[in-house]
């Protein structure tokens, strides 16, 4: 036998998708392979990292995030600028904890104000995340559309429950983009981008979050569904999955048990912030290395290793 | 290169005896074709057609085994490029790397750092399972480090990185008995190593400086008719890495060419340069993509936590799902007073409820029942958790003799069995709990703000 490189070529091409305005908009997918097998085809557009940020002070974040933005993190839109110049990710993602029924609770015109301060004092695309309560989450994301109308954002997102009121708002009465969240399943995912499309809104308004778990947390079923996903869409040419996929690691890994017990409560642990800062470096490297084309990360040193690691694989 | 069940039915002899256990001859050599059954289970086959046979229907990536006794582990032997084609078999192992160039402290630091971190995380023991011993200045003290291990009673399987024969000579005789890996045969010393190794069969790591003369390099290794191989995908850059290490699975599985149907070692350390979480970064790709031994510069819990449990993850078999042991696990130091909560012993809805209830803080005895392996809304469909099983579960784990707090949280999506167990339990209190795990921390919270009012 004699040496040959094993070549895979795809019919199948993901969307290409553009999140904010000006310079610094970033544009997702376009790529006709498997992630990082620029042996096999074109791998399309760089994958983006971006940076998380509440609306409201990160109590329940560990003691050295909130020792580096206790100065900005009571306005949101100061930290937002924080972040942009001390870190420049390629987007930030604004999280809207505060607006959460089962906690403060706050108006959606509180937030649409916040979102907007938020938006008029950074040049980075805005990502805008919910708060998983399907009701308010499509308030909240019908009354953000309004107010950001022209800033392209991405609506972190649109679920089975309430993809009719934040796909009608984001992508057909405003012009932003819309986030199609299902949960680890191909089947589902693909179901939810059918209905988004039949509303009305264009597939290249439109990204997937396919679901997420911490690495050790039933990570196999999303390394799986994001494997079958891009192989069905480049492979097989499946129309209805060639989206690209944005993945919210840090809010699965600064939950788990890993990241949040403290040195006292397991002192043969070690360094808690290392430990959280490990779980979402591998979480990220592992979502990337199974097909998502955008991460949301929290640690800047996360952040950091993880952009190198991209940079690496693309060299 | 695979035969039909009906290639392999033409050289059975069709007599249909029933001696391999196979009704016919048809039915057992189906059984062989898709590799359910050994082709040696048929007595009555010509060695001609048998060794026909094995050749066509050896699997393309072969198995490598590593280690001695309790420190025996296979590598290798995968047939699928994506783990739900069938699964992936044989999981990553994890090296660390030692040097006769370190100093004692540093040699004494990583040895405990393995001892130390050593836990079961479901059922699975997580630790180091490889060192590799680099030669790089003297042969005396190369000597030396291996002997420091030995002494060191570590539960380990020993590589031994070095290109000079004669130093590999006499580090064998201190470890030969352990199957060693004997890692470094390049284009120019290959001879004499597999000269070295194949009395003793040792499975061999081998390198080159690109892909294609890796090829070439176990082509003539071939020649020399040794098979014990283990291919070092190179570490001059990460692309490099990562492009060789996917490359030799798929030029083994896809393109069946058993040239590269061998196990892979990926050097995670060198390709990091010391950056510690770019080495988390790089070992979890290779993981994912293809890295059979993946050699560490140290380990810690900040390492071990994401890898190994991410290996676990990535090597469950999609078919059966990864449980946990049914019994009462006490949170938050539970006592006799704490209320029961019972959930199924499926990991992933395990490790969810656990994690919620321990942030809530509130001490909570998690009973697990045996509810073979399903989710909750499936274990109760298939009849797997039901009021009389959970009752069953509460009597037989002595919670309803030895417990004072009689009160019992379900599962909110099961609420329709608080009835059936109220009747197979007397005296306890059912509690319908939350349909979400992610609700449980406030339910908790509440229900122990209202224990306390009374």
């Amino acid at each position: 036998m004699v040496f040959k490189k094993s070549v895979q070529k795809f019919s199948g091409k993901i969307n290409e998708v553009v999140i904010g305005t000006g310079e610094k908009a970033i544009k997702l997918g376009g790529e006709n392979a498997m992630p990082f097998y620029d042996f096999d085809g074109n791998l399309g557009e760089r994958p983006k990292v971006g940076m998380e940020i509440l609306d409201i002070f990160p109590d329940n974040w560990i003691e050295p995030l909130k020792e580096m933005y206790k100065d900005v993190a009571d306005d949101t839109a100061k930290w937002a600028q924080f972040v942009e110049e001390n870190f420049n990710p390629d987007f930030i993602c604004l999280r809207f904890e505060g607006a959460d029924p089962n906690g403060l609770d706050k108006s959606v015109e509180e937030c649409a104000d916040i979102a907007k301060e938020v938006a008029e004092s950074i040049e980075l695309p805005l990502v805008i995340a919910g708060t998983n309560n399907h009701e308010k989450d499509a308030k909240l994301f019908e009354k953000i559309a309004e107010t950001l109308d022209g800033y392209n954002v991405l609506l972190l997102s649109a679920v089975e429950e309430n993809y009719k009121s934040v796909g009608a708002a984001g992508g057909l009465a405003y012009n932003h983009k819309v986030g199609a969240e299902s949960s680890v399943d191909i089947n589902l995912a693909k179901q939810l981008n059918i209905l988004l499309t039949q509303l009305g809104v264009k597939p290249e308004d439109m990204v997937m979050n396919v679901g997420c778990a911490a690495v050790g947390y039933g990570f196999e079923y999303v390394a799986s569904t994001m494997d079958r996903i891009r192989l069905a869409a480049c492979g097989q040419n499946d129309k209805t999955l060639q989206l690209p996929i944005i993945t919210p690691v840090s809010f699965e890994t600064w939950t788990v048990k890993e990241s949040i017990a403290s040195e006292n409560e397991m002192p043969e642990w070690g360094n808690q912030e290392d430990r959280g800062i490990a779980m979402e470096v591998s979480t990220a490297s592992s979502v990337l290395a199974s097909g998502a084309n955008a991460v949301i990360l929290r640690h800047p040193t996360s952040v950091e290793t993880i952009n190198m690691f991209i940079k690496e694989l693309l060299s | 290169m695979s035969l039909t069940g009906l290639d392999i039915f033409k050289l059975t002899p069709k007599k249909n005896c029933k001696d391999c256990g196979f009704p016919t001859c048809l039915a057992f050599s189906m059984k062989v074709a898709t590799g359910a059954v050994e082709i040696e289970k048929c007595p009555h086959m010509s060695d001609e057609a048998v060794s026909k046979l094995a050749d066509a229907t050896a699997p393309p990536m072969k198995t490598i085994t590593i280690g001695k006794g309790e420190n025996e582990y296979k590598l290798g032997g995968e047939t699928v490029l994506f783990r739900h084609e069938k699964t992936f078999v044989n999981r990553n192992r994890f090296a660390l790397l030692l040097s006769d160039s370190m100093t004692d402290e540093e040699i004494e630091s990583k040895i405990t750092s393995i001892k130390k971190v050593n836990y079961v995380r479901i059922g699975e023991e997580m630790r180091v399972e490889i060192v590799a011993l680099k030669y790089e200045k003297s042969r005396e003290k190369y000597l030396d480090l291996i002997r420091k291990i030995k002494e060191s009673n570590l539960n380990i399987v020993y590589m031994l990185i070095c290109e000079d024969v004669e130093v590999l000579k006499d580090a064998l005789e201190l470890v030969k008995n352990e199957k060693p890996i004997v890692y470094g045969a390049t284009k120019e010393n290959y001879e004499e190593m597999v000269d070295l190794v194949k009395g003793d069969e040792l499975p061999l790591g081998i390198k080159a400086n690109n892909l294609e003369e890796l090829y070439s390099l176990v082509a003539d290794i071939h020649k020399l008719d040794y098979k014990e191989l283990i291919l070092d995908a190179g570490s001059s850059s990460i692309k490099e890495a990562f492009d060789n290490t996917v490359q030799i699975r798929r030029i083994a599985l896809k393109e069946e060419d058993r040239t590269f149907g061998y196990p892979s070692i990926v050097f995670a350390n060198e390709l990091s340069k010391g950056n510690k979480f770019m080495e988390i970064a790089l070992t979890s790709l290779f993981i994912l993509k293809y890295g059979s031994i993946i050699v560490l510069g140290d380990i810690d819990y900040t390492r071990a936590l994401p890898l190994f449990a991410l290996r676990q993850n990535i090597f469950t078999d999609p078919q059966r799902p990864m449980r946990v042991e049914p019994k009462v696990y006490p949170i938050n130091n539970a006592d006799e007073n704490s209320p029961v909560l019972v959930t199924v012993d499926f990991a992933l809805t395990y490790f969810i409820v656990s994690g919620e209830v321990e942030r809530s803080k509130v001490p909570v005895k998690l009973a697990i029942p045996d509810a073979g392996g399903y989710s909750v809304l499936t274990a109760w469909a298939a009849g797997k958790l039901s009021g009389s099983s959970i009752a069953k579960f509460i009597k037989e784990s002595g919670l309803d003799e030895n417990h004072n707090c009689k009160k019992l949280i379900i599962p909110g999506k099961v609420a329709v069995l608080k009835g059936d167990i109220e009747d197979n339990l007397p005296g306890w209190e059912v509690i319908v709990g939350t349909d979400e795990a992610m609700h449980l921390p406030k339910f908790l919270k509440e229900l122990q703000q209202e224990a306390t009012a009374v």
